[in-house]
């Protein structure tokens, strides 16, 4: 009798992932075709991003994927001289949090923007990014 | 219930890389607070080991220092909180104590860094960050507090000569402090030479000059009941006020980038408890992991209005001759983080300043002091007030 498969799609999240499975796994798919999306409670219509699968002020686990539309504002951001193994070959790389008024992002700059043309309140919009390999994250850019 | 008190508190020196195991490292500190103490192992019915069990190859630690530190058969456990590690420890022993389950408890930090490589180390330390949705970006703890920088300088003008200002004073005092990992003098003008390693970025805003680096070590401090304390002790150290907050991971869950949250409810609490004021405080020890992080507890614990942080240090206020002293045993910047053992020589500090033992660095006739402790960045935080 055939293993069942493990799904560890998240394996393909990011530079490096240190995360084989979720139940949010379906983001990557999402990543995949193009969308960033977060999750929506159905009972108390909190919008979650990082996605969740579970509310915990509903104490429930149906959730609803949505994505993530328009410009958010820059809060801060950094730019690393030395990253953890791994990210060697993407040094020097900006990582940034960015303000979607219901939510907040935390992730990368897009490695054509560089920190000179950045500012704390600037407009950001983000998108999934293909990064080779079959890996897949997201990135802030201007457009 | 009892009152708690801190009758003995010791560690080891902080070097790069300890020549011996990790249950000879916890001698130390535990020898030297007991020694303080002028107690021995057999009076010490509980103990309390600290540390992040990532950077140990050894597996359960407190179970093998209870043995190699003559503490069997009495319990002991383990408890981790990252960098805070060592102040949640002496909060479980105050509150072992505080229900009467035991009225004599060791709570013992140890870290050593040293047992993996300083790569393996870096990518360990980012990973007490949120490793599903942050680290794959390529995070570290500098970067974070970098963040905080970027958004206090665009609050309040912060910049990065009013960071440094922070690392110049710790080096006036890790100068004297012989148990301190980096005993050189630092100058503002090795954060503005670009030939200067200090003036290196690490991550922006932050530069080499900004951040603590890793160390092996070790403390102790013996935490006992009223009773024990004034049978055992001429000069006890009274736990006033404790607190304690967490915070999301993520920091796309939080709301504050211009101090940290866990340390204003931490702090709040712990004045309280205490019965006091940020006023009220004669000397501080403060989680200074990176500059900014120093700059942010001033304002955090209210020895400063929020933005008020730069003001405070450009003026000499949290030098030994200033307002409220702070840190002026060099601070992690100076004496290394070896993170399970941090907390414990952050208060081991303020002890020997209530008990009028801290020598050169000495702050005149200090009754009550604070100590400021955070886990990972701004994860958790634990403030303590002890007085004499």
């Amino acid at each position: 009798m055939a293993k069942k498969e493990k799904d560890e799609r998240f394996r393909k999240f990011g530079t490096v992932s240190f995360t084989g499975t979720t139940r949010v796994n379906d983001f990557i798919d999402h990543l995949e075709q193009g969308r960033v999306t977060g999750t929506r409670c159905e009972s108390c219509n909190r919008a979650f991003f990082p996605p969740r699968a579970d509310c915990c002020d509903c104490r429930t686990s149906k959730m609803a994927w949505f994505d993530v539309q328009g410009a958010g504002r820059l809060l801060t951001y950094s730019t690393l001289a030395f990253g953890p193994r791994g990210f060697e070959a993407d040094l020097p790389y900006t990582i940034a949090l960015v303000d979607f008024t219901d939510f907040k992002i935390f992730g990368r700059i897009a490695g054509d923007l560089s920190e000179e043309t950045l500012s704390i309140g600037m407009e950001l919009r983000v998108k999934a990014n293909a990064l080779g390999d079959g890996r897949f994250n997201y990135v802030f850019d201007k457009e | 219930m009892t009152d708690v008190a801190i009758i003995g508190a010791g560690q080891s020196p902080f070097v790069r890389a300890f020549p011996g195991s990790v249950r000879e490292l916890a001698f130390q500190g535990f020898s030297d607070a007991i020694g303080h103490a002028g107690i021995t192992a057999a009076q010490i019915d509980a103990s309390v080991v600290c540390s992040a069990p990532e950077y140990d190859l050894q597996r359960s630690p407190a179970g093998v220092f209870a043995e190699y530190l003559g503490l069997n058969p009495g319990p002991t456990f383990y408890v981790e909180t990252l960098c805070s590690s060592g102040s949640t420890g002496l909060k479980l022993a105050y509150s072992l104590i505080r229900s009467g389950l035991h009225d004599m408890v060791a709570v013992i930090g140890f870290q050593k860094m040293s047992e993996i490589s300083s790569a393996e180390t870096q990518e360990r330390m980012g990973r007490g960050a949120d490793i599903q949705w942050e680290s794959p970006f390529g995070t570290m703890m500098p970067a974070y507090y970098a963040m905080y920088a970027r958004a206090h300088m665009k609050a309040y003008g912060t910049t990065p000569q009013d960071l440094a200002a922070i690392r110049v004073k710790a080096a006036t005092y890790g100068q004297l402090n012989e148990r301190a990992v980096y005993r050189k003098a630092v100058a503002p003008e090795m954060f503005t030479d670009p030939d200067n390693r200090m003036s290196g970025s690490v991550a922006s805003p932050l530069r080499v000059g900004d951040c603590c680096a890793n160390a092996d070590g070790s403390s102790c401090i013996i935490v006992a009941s009223a009773e024990k304390a004034r049978a055992l002790c001429d000069k006890p150290v009274w736990i006033r006020g404790i607190g304690a907050a967490s915070a999301p991971v993520n920091l796309a869950g939080r709301d504050l980038f211009t101090g940290l949250a866990v340390a204003r409810q931490a702090a709040s609490q712990a004045y309280d408890m205490a019965g006091m004021r940020p006023e009220d405080i004669d000397v501080a020890e403060v989680h200074d992991c990176f500059t900014i992080a120093e700059m942010m507890a001033y304002e955090d614990l209210g020895f400063a209005e929020p933005g008020g942080g730069r003001e405070l240090i450009n003026t000499g206020q949290t030098y030994l001759d200033g307002r409220i002293p702070v840190n002026v045993d060099g601070g992690l910047l100076s004496k290394g983080h070896p993170i399970g053992a941090t907390g414990g020589s952050q208060i081991r500090t303020i002890v020997l300043q209530l008990r009028g033992e801290a020598g050169d660095i000495q702050v005149p006739d200090a009754a009550v002091g604070l100590v400021h402790n955070i886990g990972g960045v701004g994860l958790y935080g634990n403030v303590t007030i002890l007085a004499r």
